[in-house]
């Protein structure tokens, strides 16, 4: 910092007598521009290049072929599919399918993650040493032969369609997945969906008001017995009011599967498991790290103020555990979405085996598809850190 | 920022680099000594390691053919295992000389692709394959199954159109590998297997119980499996083309890898023109004028071929039918060489 603001009020003091030649600031700028031009001409001359060639290879490009018909199924869907889609709705059918098992994922991965973590710092000798061979052995056998381990485990447990383990009424689970019965609503259903949404604006708010209400007089409220009562109440009662606009359609064995229903497919499961489980090794340590970072003194310092161990650990030690846990995370969270394209290994219909795979394949068009594969996992990435970033700058340790 | 964006602006052109397709391949063959060959990563019959490491088949014979029409070695080739999903792009940037991996001819492949098929070493049909405890006996019967393929070839696309044109459902389970496609067929992940119908009956045989499957009657589609080239280089195309002409005409005139050498005395023009003994065809492609002795010498004609590696006394037992040559009712038929 301190080389840069010298030089440049050495510059603003010399303006007057020495030439702009020799105005460092305009120097700077000048290489800068320079750079930044050549770098342009650059890419500018491989786009040229990559097109001359593809034109002369005879090889068909542009990005025409997003709005043809696709002309392929694909077997788990978000959005409505079909093969008379065109190959720009299956980019977004892998996309979205890429997003869920994501989601879910880092979801999945952060539980598992700080429940290990926390395990490896028990008191309890067989909860610390099954916490550890669980950190040691996951993180340490790559990803790809986990889903593939997973994959088989799930396919060979799991029984043919016509033996189907039955565990609730209604829910099948066997090797073509998991079969759940299909939420049918009807007109007025949604009346249901904005008391929950109502139910937890104000139980949002009354949280906010107990703390402050704290704060100001001391008196606590039981803003979270309260706020989920109210979740569960409110729509429960529309609902009900309403007439039950909700059933269930059951899926039924029809010639080798089951017919209707929601299916969860098997690929689905195993990835799901594969990299929840292996994230969360890493995501585990992580927050081990973050709870030593924490003096023990603020714990003594707690308890010498009369808190009770578990709201210390609730408001002295976590967060400022969290300042250590975040910036870490995002990198694991980036991991996981990155990861979860080893999807193709095992059949699960992500961004690469639909787009960068079968449409790639069809059309014949590698390089647009592959740039623009590689543009949405960058985005979903920077989407991702900078969420991230954002969270850690609140958390952050505010310097008064 | 420039140090992010530099790897980056690597990578293209790097990319970039490699889609310049070279234009004289027999030239640059030549020099390198040997002929790149993409192959299937291992399909029996058509191309796989045998016990000994050496690659066998009907598409690797052509790779061994042609390698033998220029060096006078069949041997000199060196394999490219590809996946379907890799096998163009491979072909497209250079890195093999020619692709024979039981590729169909499509149209679309042949226009848009930069790419031309040479010929046809094989006439297949996707067929569909099943567990027989299911009791199904014909591909009508299969709504609501799940179908287990392999992404990026045209089976994935004929089994939309069949079982759209049918008014049947089913479900697609796709994998990149073929490898993963047995696998999953193998743990019951799926009821169906669909391919090309040589492909079928080979894999049959890789499953734990090849006893307890069955390929269905339907040949859905039309697969004509055939060599590729890059467009743009004609000598190339041309050789690899009379290759596989010469190893039919050869199968047609009686010519075999054991009698190769005496029939160079024969009288019939057609033979003498074959072998070289008379023209200069072998001239015309880059080549010297016993090119086609060479092939058969080393490889033989096309029905040693298909005899030796997918025939009626293989593991395989496939039946010449629609492969046989066109005067014994086929559809194998090459032209003339005058």
């Amino acid at each position: 910092m301190n080389p840069v603001s010298s030089a440049r009020s050495e510059g603003a003091g010399n303006g007057a007598r020495a030439s702009w030649f020799y105005n460092p600031q305009v120097r700077g700028a000048v290489f800068q521009v320079l750079v930044v031009l050549a770098l342009l001409g650059v890419l500018a001359f491989f786009a040229y290049n990559a097109k001359t060639n593809l034109e002369r290879a005879g090889i068909a490009s542009g990005l025409g072929f997003l709005s043809e018909r696709a002309g392929f199924d694909i077997s788990q869907s978000l959005i409505a599919y079909t093969n008379d889609s065109s190959y720009f709705r299956a980019f977004w059918v892998g996309l979205t399918n890429t997003l869920l098992v994501a989601l879910i994922g880092v979801f999945f991965a952060t539980i598992i993650g700080f429940v290990v973590g926390v395990a490896r710092l028990s008191h309890n000798f067989v909860i610390r040493q099954l916490a550890a061979v669980y950190v040691e052995t996951l993180r340490n056998i790559p990803l790809l032969l986990q889903l593939l381990f997973w994959y088989k485990a799930v396919l060979s447990v799991l029984p043919s369609p016509r033996r189907s383990l039955e565990p609730l009424s209604g829910v099948y689970l066997n090797n073509r997945g998991l079969i759940l019965p299909e939420v049918i609503r009807e007109p007025g259903s949604s009346l249901t969906f904005y008391a929950l949404i109502a139910a937890i604006a104000v139980a949002i708010g009354i949280s906010r008001w107990a703390r402050k209400r704290q704060q100001e007089t001391g008196q606590q409220f039981p803003s979270f017995l309260v706020g989920l009562g109210l979740i569960i109440v409110l729509p429960l009662v529309t609902f009900l009011a309403s007439g039950m606009p909700i059933h269930f359609e059951y899926a039924e064995l029809k010639g080798f599967n089951f017919a209707g229903g929601v299916v969860v497919n098997p690929e689905f499961m195993a990835l799901l498991l594969g990299l929840s489980l292996y994230t969360a090794s890493f995501i585990a340590e992580i927050v081990r790290a973050g709870i030593l970072a924490v003096a023990h003194g603020q714990t003594e310092a707690a308890y010498s103020l009369g808190l009770r161990p578990r709201r210390t650990l609730q408001l002295v030690i976590i967060p400022q555990a969290m300042r250590v846990i975040i910036p870490p995370l995002t990198s694991q969270y980036l991991n996981l979405i990155k990861n979860s394209s080893l999807a193709v290994a095992i059949g699960y219909p992500d961004l690469v085996a639909v787009f960068a795979g079968t449409v790639l394949n069809q059309t014949g068009q590698a390089v647009e598809v592959i740039i623009i594969t590689m543009l949405v996992y960058l985005t979903i990435s920077l989407i991702t850190s900078s969420f991230m970033n954002w969270y850690n700058r609140r958390m952050a340790l505010v310097e008064r | 920022m420039t140090n992010k964006i530099l790897p980056i602006v690597f990578g293209a052109a790097l990319g970039v680099a490699a889609t310049a397709a070279s234009a004289a391949t027999l030239d640059d063959v030549k020099a390198k000594g040997f002929v790149q060959c993409g192959s299937n990563t291992g399909l029996a019959g058509f191309a796989a390691p045998d016990d000994k490491g050496e690659w066998t088949g009907i598409d690797v014979d052509v790779c061994r053919a042609i390698a033998a029409a220029i060096f006078d070695d069949p041997k000199a080739v060196k394999f490219t295992p590809l996946t379907a999903k890799e096998r163009f792009t491979a072909l497209q940037t250079g890195e093999v000389d020619v692709l024979v991996r039981n590729t169909t001819w499509t149209m679309s492949r042949d226009t848009t692709l930069g790419l031309n098929f040479a010929g046809v070493n094989y006439y297949d049909g996707q067929g569909f394959m099943v567990r027989k405890s299911l009791d199904v006996t014909s591909a009508l019967e299969l709504s609501g199954a799940s179908v287990c393929v392999q992404t990026g070839t045209t089976t994935e696309l004929n089994l939309t159109d069949y079982f759209k044109a049918n008014g049947m459902d089913y479900k697609p389970v796709v994998f990149e590998k073929l490898e993963e496609v047995n696998a999953a067929y193998d743990a019951n992940r799926c009821d169906v297997y669909t391919t090309d119908a040589s492909g079928l009956y080979s894999i049959r045989l890789q499953l734990t119980n090849p006893g307890d499957h069955m390929v269905l009657p339907e040949i859905i589609s039309k697969e004509p499996l055939g060599p590729v080239v890059r467009q743009g280089d004609d000598q190339w195309f041309n050789l690899v083309r009379w290759t596989l002409f010469a190893m039919i005409n050869a199968e047609e005139m009686g010519v075999t890898m054991a009698n190769v050498e005496e029939m160079k005395g024969s009288d019939n023009p057609n033979v003498k023109r074959l072998l070289g003994v008379d023209g200069k065809f072998g001239e015309a492609i880059g080549l010297s004028n016993d090119w086609a002795a060479r092939i058969i010498k080393h490889v033989g004609n096309y029905g040693e071929v298909f005899d030796r590696n997918v025939g009626p006394n293989t593991p395989l037992g496939i039946a010449r039918g629609v492969n046989a040559l066109w005067s014994k009712g086929g559809l194998q038929y090459a032209p003339p060489i005058r």
